[in-house]
């Protein structure tokens, strides 16, 4: 009887939780594919029980499935670990499973900069420094640099003259000079390493920068870099008298060893004579094409030189009349060359000029 | 900090900040939507475009002149706007008469269309003609594919990630339960796509996890698919290429086997055996005068003991 109890008891609780959940069950055939961190569902069953085609039953239909689907993402989503902050009950999502294309490449690793390396070398980390420094002429903490800094050098109204400087030299000057060119070399060397970053060859690296120890070919090569430099790309520069002219950067040959790749040899020897013997003729299809399109381009020109002396002698008085606009119409699509409407054009036009001259 | 990379630095602090916002990173910004029309867009068109922006504000920009191109003849026209306003997703509205209602879908990889497709609008009812109250803008919403046919072919596989990609919004680590306010519906069947928008209304049931209704909201459209655009399979892989820094860390050490069982393996130093920390038997413990003998005995052989346990 305690049996019979104790089941009935384990039934019924079956019960209610099956009432509890009946609001928030739904049957599917296939389970849905949930993706939390985008908040997407993916429905794979076939959507045969939408029989209506269109009106409202099909709206009606769409929307009952819509509410089941919409019901299963919210349990998932209900079963997500949530905490409260500040009065708001917050799901924690996780990482979106989905994969979608970036929308740019991925950023390149840059090379490290000429300090970097010598800094990575060293062992030299850098200090933190502090932001405000305390300027014992105006009594007060100053930044660093920038506006109204600690130690301003421009501000000075009295500069002693070193001990081996000349009396005359401007020291104020020469102050803004050495600025100028600490600036002028930070610039040059933040290219370097910009060049350096993308790998380009800068002239003053491939060996051209005045060192005072150059070899003979390096003087030879910067002195063909400085003739070539001029607006004239060195045509009117003077020789001496015994120069040769120089060779200029033609086309070097390239030659094969001469005990090398037996093989490959043998293979480019036969297919010489395989060539020579053959009763076609072989045909190099790029200049074949560039040949008939130079041609038809020549045949073009010629139409139109001929229209455009056709009617300029038989239309002298007259001003552009509908013939000349057909000519200055529409230019036709981008680069494809259509021979047809000047050649129309050009037809219409010398008919039109007989006529008038009857 | 590759704005330091450029040859001429920005001088300000502001057009810094411009230059980072838009250079490629690791974890990418939200991606932002134009919509563009073009150059016969009619009043369908132009409300599509509308509920639209409304849908994805603030990540979109609405252009409001009209603008004479086609993007599946030459993308050019569209390469430049988006590299001008730093979109990489957008939606492209004409009409003729060949292709009436006409709306292009498409997202860039660098500034370089990747996907298009084009999609033809049946059946347009708008967010104003329905009259009901819509959800604040800037809400994430849920997105459902249902249908088999967007697995089947090649063309509806990429339309569901462009769709994904477009209606997605920001990634969040965390959302508010009550923020969940409305839900977007593709159904692909026969041919056709029904793409309805409903908000959410949550009722009490039994338990802790509400009861769903649904009221329809927003901009419902019925879609065909008409011609597609889509990226080649290398530049694709290229595009969805993970950095080595966002895949996901193995952890070392852990396996786990075909029945979902999770093994862990420990490494051990070597242990002398004879050492050993065991139970001790009291009855069992050397007597003193055993341990004398025992210890005259084992002198010679401890040597040999010693080599063994060395191989």
């Amino acid at each position: 009887m305690e049996a019979r109890s104790a089941e009935e008891l384990l039934a019924r609780a079956e019960r209610a939780e099956a009432e509890k959940l009946r609001l928030i069950t739904v049957h599917k055939d296939l389970e849905l594919e949930f993706d939390l961190g985008n908040l997407l569902a993916t429905d794979r069953n076939p959507p045969t029980g939408l029989r209506q085609r269109s009106g409202p039953g099909l709206e009606a239909q769409l929307r009952g499935l819509a509410r089941d689907n919409v019901q299963l993402l919210i349990n998932q989503l209900w079963q997500l670990p949530s905490e409260r902050v500040e009065e708001a009950v917050v799901a924690r999502l996780p990482e979106p499973s989905l994969r979608l294309p970036r929308e740019k490449p991925l950023p390149k690793p840059r090379p490290l900069t000429r300090w970097q390396q010598f800094a990575q070398l060293k062992g030299i980390r850098p200090r933190k420094k502090t932001s405000l420094v305390w300027d014992e002429a105006s009594k007060q903490w100053r930044r660093r640099w920038g506006y109204q800094r600690a130690r301003d050098d421009t501000k000075e109204w009295l500069i002693e003259v070193p001990g081996g400087a000349d009396p005359d030299e401007d020291q104020f000057a020469k102050r803004l000079q050495a600025k100028k060119e600490r600036v002028a070399r930070n610039e040059l060397n933040r290219l370097r390493n910009i060049a350096r970053a993308h790998k380009v060859q800068l002239p003053s690296q491939g060996g051209m920068h005045p060192t005072g120890y150059q070899s003979r070919a390096e003087l030879g090569k910067a002195m063909q870099v400085a003739k070539v430099s001029t607006a004239s790309v060195g045509r009117f520069q003077e020789r001496l008298p015994k120069e040769k002219p120089p060779r200029g950067p033609g086309k070097k040959r390239q030659f094969q060893p001469n005990i090398g790749d037996f093989a490959a040899e043998k293979k480019s020897q036969l297919e010489l004579i395989r060539v020579m013997n053959s009763k076609k003729p072989r045909m190099d299809v790029t200049r074949a094409t560039n040949k008939q399109m130079r041609e038809e381009d020549r045949e073009e020109a010629a139409k139109k030189r001929k229209v455009a002396k056709g009617r300029g002698g038989k239309r002298k008085g007259r001003p552009l009349g509908p013939g000349g606009k057909g000519k200055g119409g529409p230019p036709g699509p981008g680069g494809k060359r259509k021979g047809r409407p000047p050649g129309l054009g050009g037809k219409k036009g010398q008919r039109q000029g007989g006529k008038r001259r009857k | 900090m590759a704005e330091l990379d450029r040859v001429v630095k920005p001088k300000t602090k502001r057009a810094k900040r411009f230059l980072e916002k838009r250079e490629p990173k690791l974890n990418e910004n939200v991606k932002n939507a134009m919509l563009i029309k073009g150059g016969n867009a009619n009043a369908t068109i132009t409300q599509v475009l509308r509920d639209v922006y409304a849908l994805k504000k603030p990540y979109s920009v609405l252009y409001k002149k009209k603008n004479i191109t086609r993007p599946f003849e030459d993308q050019t026209s569209l390469e430049f706007f988006s590299k001008k306003s730093d979109c990489s997703l957008f939606m492209f509205g004409c009409h003729n008469k060949k292709r009436p209602n006409n709306l292009i879908v498409g997202r860039m990889y660098d500034y370089h269309v990747l996907d298009m497709i084009e999609l033809g609008i049946e059946k347009f009812v708008s967010l104003k003609d329905i009259k009901n109250s819509k959800c604040p803008e800037g809400t994430k919403p849920m997105l459902i594919f249902a249908g088999d046919a967007f697995d089947v072919s090649e063309d509806y596989r990429r339309l569901k990630s462009l769709l994904i990609d477009f209606f997605r919004g920001p990634t969040v680590p965390n959302i508010r339960l009550a923020g969940l306010e409305y839900v977007l519906h593709f159904t692909a069947l026969d041919g056709k796509i029904y793409f309805r928008t409903y908000k959410l209304l949550l009722k009490k049931s039994g338990c802790r996890t509400p009861r769903i209704e649904l009221e329809e909201m927003g901009p419902s459209l019925d879609l065909i698919m008409r011609r597609t655009y889509l990226a080649s399979d290398d530049l694709y892989k290229l595009s969805m290429k993970l950095p080595k820094a966002l895949k996901p860390k193995k952890k070392k050490n852990i396996s786990h086997d075909t029945f979902g069982a999770t093994y862990g393996r420990i490494h051990m130093q070597k242990q002398d055996l004879s050492k050993l920390q065991t139970r001790k038997m009291k009855g069992l413990k050397k007597r003193p005068a055993e341990k004398l003998t025992d210890n005259q005995e084992n002198k010679p052989k401890k040597m040999k003991r010693r080599k063994i346990d060395s191989i």
